[in-house]
């Protein structure tokens, strides 16, 4: 039985949850933790200029190496800026601690200086969250919200700490001794529905393995389980923007992304298929289309940790609950153990038609003249960089949409982006999360100028912390994916789509000590780039790019996977009305 | 065709609920949730119905066991069958939550509702009132000269039933509890 003060209990909890890095930014109610902070050297407190970089950075440190992220912020102000962090955690399923403090118990209710409901506001965009009014249940509330955040499907959580429980004294517990309430969510796979899909892997003439987030999030080896079950039965693979990397862009098997903006080969074998195997996805609306014409030729086996997510959107035939890497390897024992079968000799002359659909080359671009494509630039980028122990971020956008078509993964948590959400501003803040995961990795974060000037101040914490992430910013001056849409449905009124009054990225990196670079010559967008690598620090890169330039192939709203718009197709008339409302 | 003038598989209520159907017939489903009576419980519970758009048409809420401080919250909503999974799936996943029952799926089960049901009237009125009331079984549980206030339990149609005939008879005010719901035998 240990006593201590609230705030220690803090740092001594986290301590033992393995917690090294907090991200995060003082104020009145949570000096005392900060004070505990200070008086310490095993956890590394990395101060961010405005507390939604703090969550961002939190999901890339958390993204980047499979921990929960740590987010400290205080009251009022502190806790509602931390709210589009936590909503983005939930949406992408990362796990996420946020502490926040509160005003002090016998304060709350009063509209006291800095007090917000914390827990009401974010119960809709958290997992869970506790408002701790007695020291003595501090450290197991800690604990259980680890337990929480990292079990199941992940997610952030919230732990409200007001100032008087942070003083008062209380009793330490540690993890192990902690109750850490029912919440057990079943990670093994029910025998019988995955031997009916192993029934389904047998008897499939064009079959088509369709992957998601919750691959990456059941650890590495998902990961390996899924490229054995790949490489053994020789099926067809795609996977989300979510996904991408937990089956390597270089695998024979590898059709693309799929989804609005996939590749064309991947979304129509998703809609010619006649067993469809989501792994670890949730049937989103970027990637059905239509949903009443999605793959309608095929039958469905679901797996994902979450029940809630079966069903939800498309009807499947056969649903299995429980954690990837579990079922997978279940799977894989059954299937092998009743022999190994596949339908080759169809599955050849599925690959076939999957070949014809290849040679549509529908990633194609021409560079050509003075002005850099930004798929150009990507193409480059990815050229130059791919052999390094390589990171990458992004905003929002059309160039996230780019990176993700030019840019191979051959790892699982190498890509950073805000998928379900969509958060502008995501990028820069969680590049310096992986980048403090990854002190010696290239951590690069894609951007569009408009979606990097959301969070820039963050070149502050950058330059504190010597984090020497590479600022890549396709710069279109133009809002590209909003104007894109106007282009296609609003009849090219580009309305408030444009970027007025950009800074100087070179001067305003310079102003932070930082490095800026500027390139606008194709011939010259090589040795830019290596420059960039090169340079030991942040670096903020300016490269100017063709400014109507629109984001190809497309599976307009509203149509399905076999109506794609290809680069050079007409787009008059390609939205109608129902789907203009889906965004 | 105005462009939110939305057709298949829209409802009117959300433009991002465009999915389809699988059934389109709404269902009535009573819902028995064993939570842990904390803090917040109930507002975590109401914000998945309102957040979501799920329909609430009757609820109650008490705690069960006053040791295990375990409260039981007897949900009645409506949507389609898809839509009723989904609310179960999603209530279960809450970590408050440690059951969740849908009665109406599960087998036979008996609902019950309190009413207290004011009435004002005089003369034929008020005979007609308190024989109506000994009708529905319904018990006095206060009375002026003029007034009544009828105490009634049953099934929420029976309430309804009792409350229309009361209405040319001189109604007031109504309170009702909501639907308590337990299954039949063990």
């Amino acid at each position: 039985m240990t006593r201590m003060s609230g705030a220690q209990i803090v740092v001594k909890a986290l301590k033992d949850q393995g917690v090294d890095t907090v991200f995060g930014y003082p104020g009145g109610a949570v000096l005392p933790i900060y004070d505990e902070i200070f008086q310490q050297n095993d956890i590394r407190h990395i101060l961010v200029r405005h507390e939604q970089a703090a969550t961002h950075a939190a999901e890339g440190y958390a993204r980047s190496t499979g921990k929960p992220g740590v987010v400290l912020v205080t009251s009022g102000p502190g806790a509602t800026n931390a709210v589009t962090g936590m909503t983005d955690a939930l949406m992408d399923s990362i796990p996420m601690v946020v502490l926040t403090g509160q005003v002090p118990t016998f304060m709350i209710g009063n509209d006291a200086f800095q007090e917000a409901d914390t827990v009401g506001i974010t119960r809709p965009c958290t997992k869970h969250n506790w408002l701790v009014k007695d020291t003595d249940n501090l450290a197991n509330t800690l604990h259980q919200a680890f337990h929480v955040a990292t079990n199941g499907r992940p997610g952030p959580v919230l732990v409200d700490i007001p100032k008087d429980v942070q003083f008062a004294e209380g009793t330490y517990i540690k993890p192990e001794k902690a109750n850490k309430g029912h919440y057990a969510p079943r990670v093994k796979g029910d025998v019988d529905a995955i031997t009916q899909a192993v029934e389904l892997l047998e008897t499939a003439k064009r079959p088509m393995l369709y992957s998601g987030g919750g691959v990456i999030n059941s650890g590495t080896s998902a990961s390996q389980l899924l490229r054995e079950l790949v490489g053994a039965t020789g099926f067809p693979i795609t996977s989300t923007l979510m996904g991408l990397g937990c089956y390597p862009a270089s695998g024979d098997a590898w059709l693309g992304m799929l989804g609005m903006h996939g590749t064309y080969e991947a979304n129509m074998a998703m809609h010619d298929c006649d067993v469809m195997i989501c792994i670890g996805a949730r049937f989103d609306d970027r990637i059905t289309g239509r949903t009443d014409a999605f793959s309608p030729k095929s039958k469905k086996v679901h797996i994902d940790i979450d029940p809630s997510s079966i069903n939800k959107i498309i009807r499947v035939d056969v649903p299995i609950v429980g954690d990837i890497a579990h079922v997978l390897e279940d799977m894989l024992r059954i299937w092998k153990a009743r022999g190994r079968k596949t339908r080759s000799e169809d599955v050849a002359k599925w690959w076939k038609k999957i070949d014809g659909w290849r040679e549509t080359n529908c990633l194609a671009f021409e560079q050509k003249g003075k002005v850099i494509k930004p798929q150009y630039a990507l193409a480059r980028l990815e050229e130059l960089t791919k052999k390094y122990d390589r990171y990458i971020t992004t905003e929002v956008g059309q160039h996230q949409m780019w990176a993700a078509q030019y840019l191979g993964f051959e790892d699982p948590n190498r890509w950073m982006t805000s998928g379900g959400l969509g958060t502008m501003g995501y990028g820069f803040p969680a590049s310096i999360g992986v980048q403090i995961a990854h002190p010696n990795a290239l951590v690069i974060n894609v951007a569009g100028e408009a979606s990097w000037l959301m969070n820039m101040q963050e070149l502050g914490t950058a330059m504190q912390f010597r984090a020497p992430v590479k600022q890549f910013i396709l710069n279109n001056e133009r809002l590209g994916m909003v104007r894109q849409w106007q282009e296609l449905l609003h009849g090219e009124r580009y309305s408030s789509s444009w970027s007025e009054s950009l800074p100087d990225f070179v001067k305003l990196a310079e102003a932070f000590g930082a490095k800026g670079i500027q390139c606008s010559d194709p011939d010259g967008l090589d040795d830019a780039i290596m420059e960039m690598i090169e340079h030991d620090g942040p670096v903020v890169f300016d490269c100017l790019v063709e400014k109507h330039e629109n984001c190809f192939p497309m599976i307009p709203s509203g149509k399905a996977h076999n109506e794609m718009l290809l680069g050079n197709a007409s787009t008059k008339n390609a939205i109608e009305a129902g789907g203009a409302v889906m965004v | 065709m105005s462009p939110l003038d939305l057709k298949k598989g829209s409802s009117k209520k959300s433009a991002y609920d465009l999915k389809t159907p699988f059934s389109d017939v709404d269902e009535r489903h009573t819902l028995a949730v064993l939570v842990d009576n904390v803090d917040g419980v109930l507002a975590r519970v109401i914000g998945l119905f309102s957040g979501r758009g799920y329909n609430i048409d009757s609820l109650t809420v008490a705690e069960v066991d006053h040791t295990g401080h375990r409260s039981r919250i007897t949900v009645v909503t409506t949507g389609t069958p898809q839509v009723i999974v989904q609310i179960k799936h999603q209530l279960e996943r809450m970590v408050v939550v440690h059951e969740v029952h849908d009665l109406t799926v599960e087998g036979p089960s008996v609902e019950r509702e309190l009413a207290l049901v004011k009435v004002r009237g005089t003369g034929d009125l008020r005979v007609e009132a308190l024989r109506t009331a000994e009708v529905f079984r319904a018990r006095v549980m206060d009375t002026t000269l003029e007034s009544f206030v009828f105490e009634l339990t049953g099934a929420p149609d029976k309430i309804d039933a009792f409350v229309d005939l009361m209405v040319p008879l001189g109604l007031v005010e109504v309170a009702r509890t909501g639907v308590a719901a337990i299954s039949r035998g063990l």
